[in-house]
């Protein structure tokens, strides 16, 4: 098969769309008012921002003043579970419940906020990359200010309960935040239907440019302002709106929402046949539980090599994808994900994450098959681990 | 991670990988749990490195320093090649991210745990000619 050019990162980042890029272009030269200002090029900006507005807050099913728009995922997952802290900590709630398989936008967000004199609890999962909602109901206690549990996994793409989490969180009168940077667009959500109270997302997953995210608050909950300033996203969030990339957001979500069933329905099959056949090669296993998982994810984790040699020959073969090895990461220990599924060091340093989209055919998939068995084995042959798995001897 | 295009070379077509069957000193290092283990071969004939081939499991810098190394020892006599420093394979390579530098340090002792083995085989004691083997930290 000839080399070809095969992009199966979305989970890292995507393309800014035709659409998405035409609905932007004419906020730059022409429509380049200050959505604050009282002309009408600026009543224009911020007309486009309020359109915008209207179609992230239909695309969740939440009311326009529910929405805010922030710079990225983790900006709106800082402000979310920094804001409802500081929010609670007036109450004397100072516990907050979060995974321990989280992004780090959260994790290292509640790990400050452990520094700051707060308590947190951190669910574990499942071998399978399941949170089990009795154990979030376990850990509630009267203190207890904040549950944040992410919709679903950036690295094993698992989905979690978050309609039982939720109800779970409203019986017991806690606020319930969930990032939902990896669902947004390949799940239906619903906030009001399913009780959320606080989702962060971001618009480079789904087609829009990167630096540009939302955070749905529900009604009622009095977050704290994040940026002091003018007042833009009604003073809650200052700073001149970046009008663009929130035209941009608009049009992405509207895109990447219109039609998720169809599109998992194109997905899902090729994506099997990707865990399928990587699956033939011995010594492999699927991190995550294969069905609770989003359309276009599968993670693999393949014994005797090492996850970022494994990306570099990917790489020179026009495959693009990633890996929770420790040296993709710059640091020595690899992916918490992956140690939070039980996962020994070793076994989580040789994983590789594929996450694709509709615009990977199935002939990429024939390409992809043909590919990484044929580097595994070049890896593998090169590899002292893999030297001593085959002839049954120990290697840790 | 921003590689020189020497080192991309070196990963894409290693040198000197494999195994020497009758090696005369054989050398390894690291451990799978960080992430890389090098396994140096080594054939030396009246103190000089015949031949050298390595096994490595790791990034990319692992199988770059890897296969540096075995290239900068190859054909050279015993104490050149203990003077081999990591320095040396990384200036070889056009440089590393910082990041990576521990690979090059992995490498240099590779071949002095091989030159070690080496020793050992003819009964003589390698700590004073090649010092104490650096195993990396975990």
């Amino acid at each position: 098969m000839d080399k070809r050019f095969i992009y199966a990162d979305n989970a890292a980042t995507t393309a800014v769309s035709e659409e998405v890029l035409a609905a932007m272009l004419p906020h730059f030269r022409e429509g380049y008012g200050n959505a604050s200002s009282i002309y009408k090029l600026g009543r224009d900006a911020q007309r486009a921002v309020e359109d915008a507005r209207e179609k992230v807050a239909k695309a969740l099913g939440a009311d326009t003043r529910e929405i805010f728009f922030t710079s990225c995922g983790s900006e709106s997952d800082n402000w979310a579970i920094k804001g409802t802290a500081e929010l609670m900590a007036k109450k004397g709630k100072k516990h907050i419940i979060t995974s321990v398989f989280e992004h780090h936008a959260v994790l290292h967000t509640t790990q400050y906020l452990e520094k700051k004199g707060f308590e947190v609890t951190y669910i574990p999962v499942s071998d399978k990359g399941l949170i089990d909602p009795e154990d979030v109901k376990n850990a509630i206690r009267e203190d207890t200010a904040l549950v944040t549990i992410m919709y679903a996994n950036n690295e094993i793409g698992t989905i979690q309960p978050i309609d039982e989490i939720a109800a779970i969180c409203h019986e017991k009168g806690v606020l319930f935040h969930t990032d939902a940077v990896q669902a947004v667009g390949h799940i239906e959500i619903d906030v009001h239907k399913q009780g959320i109270d606080m989702l962060s997302l971001s618009g480079h997953k789904i087609h829009a440019q990167k630096g540009i995210g939302a955070l749905y608050v529900r009604k009622g909950i009095a977050l704290p302002n994040l940026i002091h300033g003018g007042g833009q996203e009604r003073g809650k969030r200052a700073g001149t709106e970046n009008v663009p990339a929130i035209v941009g957001l608009g049009t992405a979500i509207e895109a990447a929402t219109r039609d998720i069933a169809g599109k998992n329905a194109v997905i899902t099959p090729r994506r099997n046949r990707l865990i399928d056949g990587i699956l033939k090669l011995p010594y492999t296993r699927l991190n995550g539980d294969r069905d609770k998982r989003l359309a276009g994810n599968l993670n693999i984790s393949i014994e005797g090599i090492e996850g970022e040699s494994l990306l570099l020959m990917l790489d020179m073969n026009g495959i693009c994808a990633s890996s929770g090895s420790a040296c993709t990461s710059g640091s020595l220990d690899p992916s918490h994900v992956l140690l939070a599924l039980g996962l020994r060091h070793e076994v989580a340093h040789g994983s590789m994450r594929l996450s694709i989209e509709e615009d990977v055919t199935d002939e990429d998939v024939d390409y992809i098959l043909e590919v990484v068995p044929r580097v595994v084995e070049r890896l593998r042959d090169m590899s002292p681990v893999w030297e001593k798995m085959m002839k049954g001897e120990k290697y840790e | 991670m921003l590689y020189s295009e020497k080192v991309l070379d070196h990963f894409s077509n290693p040198r000197n990988v494999g195994e020497i069957e009758d090696a005369d000193g054989v050398g390894e290092i690291g451990n799978a749990k960080c992430g890389d283990i090098m396994k140096m071969y080594l054939k030396i004939d009246d103190n000089v490195i015949t031949d050298a081939k390595f096994k490595t499991f790791g990034c990319g810098a692992a199988v770059a320093t890897s296969s540096m190394a075995t290239e900068l020892i190859k054909g050279k006599s015993i104490d050149d090649a203990l003077k081999l420093t990591n320095q040396a394979v990384v200036e070889a390579l056009d440089g590393l991210p910082a990041v990576k530098v521990h690979c090059s340090v992995l490498a240099e002792q590779a071949v002095r745990s091989a030159l070690s083995d080496y020793y050992t085989r003819q009964g003589i004691d390698p700590v004073p000619i090649v010092g104490e083997i650096k195993e990396p930290e975990e």
